[in-house]
């Protein structure tokens, strides 16, 4: 009989290629996994050079074990930004929902952001803690086809703050692919944090070799997050992963009382649309901002069921029956409702 | 006790500093940065501005001076001052990109450097006011400035949310590293507090409402105010690329701000939501005047 033992803290990965530090890196440290680690010159007066330059180098020996994980999961999907605040969590919740709503597919959620992990609210699963079994750790289920894995389920006080420098994240992340027992899915959308920093190296290095199928970029319409989006795109070029779309997300207000539409954020130089063509990436779509998205969001519901009748809920479905075609995993006309 | 030798050269004239954290993205931290700064200089400071989100630098579009560079001098590096008054200035890696599109895709060592040499390495000169934007999040980029500043007792953090949950959720993160660093907390600005329908003047609270006031009330710390969203206050800050890119290079005068005449410490005063940053700005002065650093 399989013995389940609740994880209550969120430790760092202490075996593998990640060693335990004695004390936090240096600045100029290459990086405590890299091929120079206890050997460049930053290394010289570190108390950690001993063990990094002892540890062994080479391919990364928790990869093998990443890829059997992966290897019944059909399609994986990022969902980037760049740029904070966009509605990344948001739509990846919404992505999940959506793709569970056909109970023939198996899906999973995975929240990177370890410094303000959202989607455990969002999804409903508010305080439900993460069990242990022989097979590894057992996602959070909140519908029987839509199973998650965040930090959040791993705080003793939600309060508390992560304050972990970037390696340790990177430790968790590999935790997070190696060590859950996903089991077969049809589907695996991982949301991130803003940014382009070690979380998105991580990942990119973690699953390049089991195939993503690409990323979703979110943005708002204005230039200053446009102009962060930029950035991850040029990201995804540098890490070789495929652009799937971009949707322009908090597109236009309708207001409710009157229904007279205004721009909460200006396109001034074209919104999404117009940086999809400059960079030659496909424009998924814009999805209008509802007042009651937010809500749903504290709440734990998901808006698609709560609101199908929105403008944003049919934006929404339409994006996701086009990201399905890119995918090769169409939606067939049947499980629409 | 920190002794003189402690605290770095380049910080030694500086009266004040500030930093702006959220923990969660997209709440303005950028724009309430960028206000706070206009509405000390409208009081009579001297502002210095330090943008420490390395991988998403908002400052210089915000402030107008996207196409500047930074410029070395024999102490050190140069800020971006944004008129000949130097009332304000500016520090950002977006003046290091070679393009506006290039990302910066470093691990935590490489940015907590960069965080050092600008702290260290800038010739901030004699400021009344030093205000830190940062990334959200409780990471590389905050222990960093934590750590750069430990010598330097800053007065404090603003903290910037939006009123709904998952908004105040990371910001009660971002307090609590606060409390872990010994940062004081100076106040709560809640953003993005309801939306003016230009229609028809109806109020419509997108991002819910109340969350931040909740919160400061929860752990006890000053309110600051709230900020409604005015889209004209983003339409003010792009005119300021409009009439750049209108004015040919050749044309530019160092002497003017972006080289057009269109001054946003001045353009400012017109925007609705100046009152309301005047009245925060004023809390801000008031809370830290107390705060004697040298």
């Amino acid at each position: 009989m399989a013995t389940a033992t609740t994880v209550t803290s969120a430790k760092p990965y202490n075996t593998g290629t990640i060693p335990t530090l004695a004390a936090p890196e240096p600045e100029h440290c290459p990086g405590t996994d890299s091929e120079q680690a206890g050997k460049a010159d930053a290394c010289e007066g570190c108390p950690n050079q001993l063990i990094c330059a002892s540890t062994p180098k080479g391919p990364d020996v928790d990869l093998p074990a990443i890829h059997r994980r992966m290897e019944g999961v059909r399609h994986k999907i990022l969902v980037l930004s760049g740029k904070g605040g966009v509605g990344k969590s948001t739509f990846t919740s919404m992505l999940g929902w959506a793709f569970a709503q056909d109970t023939d597919k198996e899906v999973g959620v995975m929240d990177l952001d370890i410094c303000g992990p959202s989607l455990p609210t969002m999804m409903g699963a508010k305080g439900e803690q993460i069990h242990m079994s022989n097979s590894g750790w057992s996602p959070v289920y909140v519908a029987d086809n839509l199973g998650m894995m965040s930090i959040g389920f791993m705080l003793p006080n939600e309060d508390d703050a992560i304050i972990w420098r970037g390696a340790k994240k990177s430790g968790l992340i590999k935790q997070f692919l190696k060590d859950v027992d996903w089991g077969s899915l049809d589907f695996l959308v991982v949301d991130t944090p803003p940014g382009t920093s070690d979380e998105h190296l991580s990942v990119n290095q973690y699953l390049k070799d089991t195939g993503v199928d690409g990323a979703v970029l979110v943005t708002t319409p204005q230039e200053v997050a446009l102009l962060d989006v930029r950035k991850e795109i040029d990201f995804c070029r540098k890490a070789g992963i495929k652009v799937l779309g971009l949707v322009e997300n908090m597109s236009g207000f309708v207001c409710p009382n009157c229904s007279g539409e205004s721009f909460i954020f200006a396109p001034t130089t074209g919104g999404g649309k117009a940086l999809a063509a400059d960079m030659k990436i496909p424009f998924l779509g814009s999805v209008p901002l509802d007042p009651r998205i937010g809500q749903s969001c504290d709440t734990g519901n998901s808006f698609l069921d709560e609101y199908p009748d929105s403008p944003t809920s049919k934006a929404v479905i339409k994006i996701i029956r086009q990201l399905r075609e890119f995918i090769g995993d169409p939606v067939e006309d049947d499980e629409d409702e | 006790m920190a002794t003189a030798s402690d605290l770095p050269p380049s910080l030694s004239k500086i009266r004040h500093i500030v930093l702006v954290l959220s923990g969660k993205g997209g709440v303005g931290k950028s724009s309430i940065t960028t206000q706070l700064a206009l509405s000390l200089v409208q009081l009579g400071y001297s502002v210095g501005v330090l943008d420490i989100d390395l991988t998403g630098p908002s400052l210089p579009r915000m402030f107008g001076l996207e196409s500047k560079k930074i410029h070395q001098s024999s102490q050190g590096w140069v800020p971006v001052y944004t008129d000949a008054s130097k009332r304000l200035c500016v520090m950002s890696i977006g003046f290091l990109l070679k393009d506006r599109g290039d990302s910066v895709v470093w691990r935590g060592p490489k940015k907590s450097a960069m965080i050092r040499q600008f702290v260290r390495d800038v010739v901030w000169g004699e400021l009344d006011y030093l205000l830190i934007d940062t990334p959200p999040g409780t990471s590389d980029e905050h222990i960093s400035i934590a750590e750069q500043l430990r010598d330097a007792n800053p007065d404090g953090a603003v903290l910037v949310t939006t009123p709904q949950a998952v908004a105040t959720a990371d910001v009660r993160k971002e307090l609590s590293f606060c409390r872990k660093v010994g940062l004081d907390i100076l106040g709560v600005v809640e953003n993005m507090s309801g939306f003016l329908c230009p229609h028809c003047s109806e109020c419509s609270h997108i991002f819910s409402k109340g969350g931040g006031e909740d919160l400061a009330k929860q752990y006890g710390v000053p309110f600051l105010g709230a900020v409604p969203i005015d889209p004209q206050f983003v339409l003010m800050i792009e005119e300021q690329h409009a009439t750049a890119s209108a004015t040919t290079v050749g044309d530019q005068r160092p002497d003017v701000e972006g080289g057009t005449g269109f001054s946003l410490i001045e353009k400012y005063k017109e925007c609705k939501l100046c009152p309301i940053f005047a009245r925060i700005t004023e809390q801000v002065v008031a809370t830290t005047k107390d705060k004697v650093r040298q």
